[in-house]
């Protein structure tokens, strides 16, 4: 009987200690953004709950360029990202031979480094005088005003370095998973590598794709670092308003509201994409 | 440089200060419950009605606080020289030993960071703080965070300050405050680049440095060049001069590079820009450590003037000991060893003839770069200079600082 009790609560009592994590560190501060985001007031006389949604109207109509903005650059940078990084994936995988290991290594060597003080490195390389559009210049391939930091190529480019060790890791680790004689099995069936590669390597690459796009697209769309550090006016990113909304102006409100609409928007671009790739599927292949 | 304020997790305790019970938790089962429980989580202010101290408030502050012989002080990075030689001798002259630290980046943060704590009526940590006349000071003073001071505890104060600095808008009369430098906001420029000397506001809208200028991310650095630039006075400005100053800044946005906080200064220095709104020490410094020939120039329309104030959090543990060092700055020795790092604008006038003398011990180039401090308008700003220099908007209200910010902030977040 006693066995039975035990038994019974067995699988509660293991998932407490995450229950009880995703409850203090996500649940809680959820909850108290959400009533944030519904308060009305100012820093210096507190802010007050009276469930204002105006905020988030507010909020939306006035930055709803910088929300589909970073969209835009999420999406840009997932696409090149994606073109990057199957190829490194591939070779690592398949030619990587006995130095997969310091291949890999080597790709997460920059992390080492905090990205902070890597983007701003990349701010001066990018530099009006610095080592790559300097020489451009002097040997007039490039005008007087030509410039690439604080464009949007230099933003995207910096979400692009940032991210990749995402997307290349998992992509890597779904084609290591492939089993060789698969691949072996379609070349006895006279399958050229083009068309190996296209019906079966890239079919079973794609879990890891969608799983790279899933690790790349959510922080990029919400990354605040590059746009700050290597755009201009033009290219502001959600997450720099919220920071100023937050650190700035202390107008937790209106911070809030579009912390929120960001995760909406998100999930929501999220899940479609699920139902579109159809992740039943991908997920089924991943599970073999 | 001060990297972008990233991740802060005092913010992110402040945001979740208001604790959650059991009970709490429980009730948001229930939907109308919840809404009860979103309304639990209010952030508290600590609003007060008045902007001056009551009268008998120094008297009730000071009341039965004596000197601990230790004190915490929160500085800006770059604005004391890393030997500490003023606070070396403060020791040795009061007994009284200071921490100091390099914690305050930027104003906005700094008040996020330490409201929680303030608002709970908890130390922060430090007895003394230097805070920008911003719109945090402000905050500040109205949350009640600020101690009001006993200026009869400040002799070196009455006697050597600069009378402009004991009438600021911001704090007339210095019941919360006393300066530590002052800066100015003008125009910094490249002459090879421009080829042209730089003398007007105009010239910061001027199409031919098309994608090379640049502007200050900070609200009212901004703002207030804008309302220069439309012939309003900055510190008697009213909400239609902002409309206009915002409109003449959209104006401007497309030849705007960036709109920089502190990198501005090496954006000047990899070429980025060719002429930036720039704070006076910082092009002095650079050109003094680099070598470089950076010009800064007050426009003829006039220019800025900043001050970076004392003050003592009002739940500070030791307020006697930072009064005391808060005083000590003053006199002029100390006054003037200060200003010969920092290069800002000092607040005693007397410390220039004492910077000369310091300067005449001194051989070689050493003497030729104390002198050159010691002689600079930017450090010691003539009354011509100071005649074209503008204060601040001086805000009346919360909703009314919130209302320029909302007229100015659609350009830096563009």
């Amino acid at each position: 009987m006693k066995n039975r009790v035990k038994r019974q609560l067995a699988p509660y009592l293991l998932v407490l200690p995450g229950g009880i994590w995703l409850l203090i560190f996500f649940a809680v501060p959820m909850i108290t953004m959400l009533s944030l985001s519904l308060q009305e007031g100012d820093i210096v006389n507190g802010y007050r709950f009276t469930g204002h949604w105006q905020t988030y109207v507010d909020a939306i109509s006035s930055y709803q360029t910088q929300i589909v903005r970073s969209l835009i650059y999420g999406a840009v940078a997932t696409i090149i990202l994606i073109a990057l990084a199957f190829p490194v994936a591939y070779w690592i995988a398949f030619h990587g031979g006995k130095r997969k290991s310091t291949y890999l290594f080597l790709l997460l060597l920059p992390f080492f480094v905090s990205f902070v003080l890597r983007t701003i490195s990349w701010g001066q390389i990018l530099a009006d005088e610095g080592p790559v559009v300097s020489p451009l210049r002097s040997i007039g391939l490039v005008g007087d005003s030509f410039h690439i930091l604080g464009t949007s190529y230099a933003v995207i480019g910096g979400l692009v370095y940032n991210f990749l060790p995402f997307m290349v890791l998992p992509i890597y680790v779904a084609l290591e998973r492939i089993d060789p004689r698969v691949v072996e099995a379609a070349r006895d069936l006279y399958a050229n590598p083009a068309v190996t590669f296209r019906k079966v390597i890239f079919p079973l690459a794609l879990p890891g794709v969608f799983a790279g796009v899933l690790m790349t697209f959510v922080p990029a769309s919400s990354d605040y670092v590059n746009s700050a550090v290597l755009g201009s006016a033009g290219t502001t990113m959600i997450g720099q308003v919220i920071q100023a909304q937050y650190l700035v102006n202390s107008d937790y409100p209106t911070a809030s509201a579009l912390s929120f609409v960001l995760m909406a928007v998100l999930l929501i671009g999220v899940f479609l994409y699920a139902r579109m790739l159809g992740t039943e599927d991908v997920m089924k292949v991943a599970a073999r | 440089m001060s990297a972008p304020n990233f991740s802060d997790p005092s913010l992110l305790r402040g945001l979740t200060q208001r604790r959650f019970g059991r009970r709490d938790a429980l009730k948001l089962s229930g939907l109308a419950a919840s809404g009860a429980a979103l309304a639990a989580c209010g952030v508290q202010g600590k609003g007060t009605s008045t902007a001056s101290a009551a009268p008998d408030a120094i008297a009730q502050y000071w009341n039965g606080k004596v000197k601990n012989g230790n004190m915490r002080f929160a500085g800006w990075p770059l604005y004391m020289d890393p030997k500490q030689p003023e606070l070396k001798q403060f020791t040795q002259k009061t007994g009284i030993t200071v921490k100091y630290q390099e914690v305050i980046q930027e104003m906005g943060p700094w008040f996020a960071k330490v409201q929680p704590q303030l608002s709970a009526g908890q130390s922060i940590g430090y007895d003394l703080m230097v805070i920008t006349n911003s719109f945090q000071f402000t905050q500040f003073r109205d949350s009640g965070f600020l101690a009001p001071l006993d200026l009869a505890k400040l002799p070196n104060y009455t006697k050597n300050a600069a009378d402009s600095y004991k009438k600021e808008a911001f704090d007339p009369g210095n019941q919360y405050s006393i300066p530590w430098a002052s800066g100015m906001t003008g125009i910094a420029y490249d002459r090879s680049k421009t080829k042209r000397d730089i003398t007007k506001l105009s010239d910061l809208w001027d199409p031919a440095f098309k994608g090379k200028i640049g502007m200050f991310s900070d609200i009212q650095e901004l703002g207030n060049f804008g309302l220069l630039a439309v012939g309003a006075d900055p510190g008697k400005s009213t909400a239609d001069d902002w409309e206009k100053a915002a409109a003449k800044l959209k104006e401007q946005k497309p030849l705007v590079r960036k709109y920089y906080d502190q990198s501005y200064v090496e954006a000047l220095g990899n070429g980025d820009v060719w002429i930036t709104q720039a704070w006076s020490g910082d092009i002095f410094q650079k050109n003094l450590s680099d070598g470089s020939d950076f010009r800064f120039v007050i426009p003829e329309e006039g220019g800025t003037i900043w001050t970076d104030n004392m003050t003592i959090p009002v739940t500070a543990e030791n307020p006697v000991d930072a009064l005391m060092l808060m005083d000590f700055f003053y006199e002029v020795p100390i006054a003037a060893s200060l200003a010969n790092y920092i290069n800002y604008v000092c607040p005693v006038p007397g410390a220039q003839a004492q910077m000369r003398t310091d300067a005449g011990k001194l051989t070689g180039e050493d003497k030729d770069a104390a002198l050159a401090v010691a002689n600079s308008k930017l450090v010691f700003p003539t009354a011509a200079e100071y005649s074209k220099l503008h204060y601040y908007v001086a805000f009346e209200t919360i909703s009314e600082q919130q209302k320029f910010q909302k007229t100015f902030e659609p350009i830096v977040l563009g």
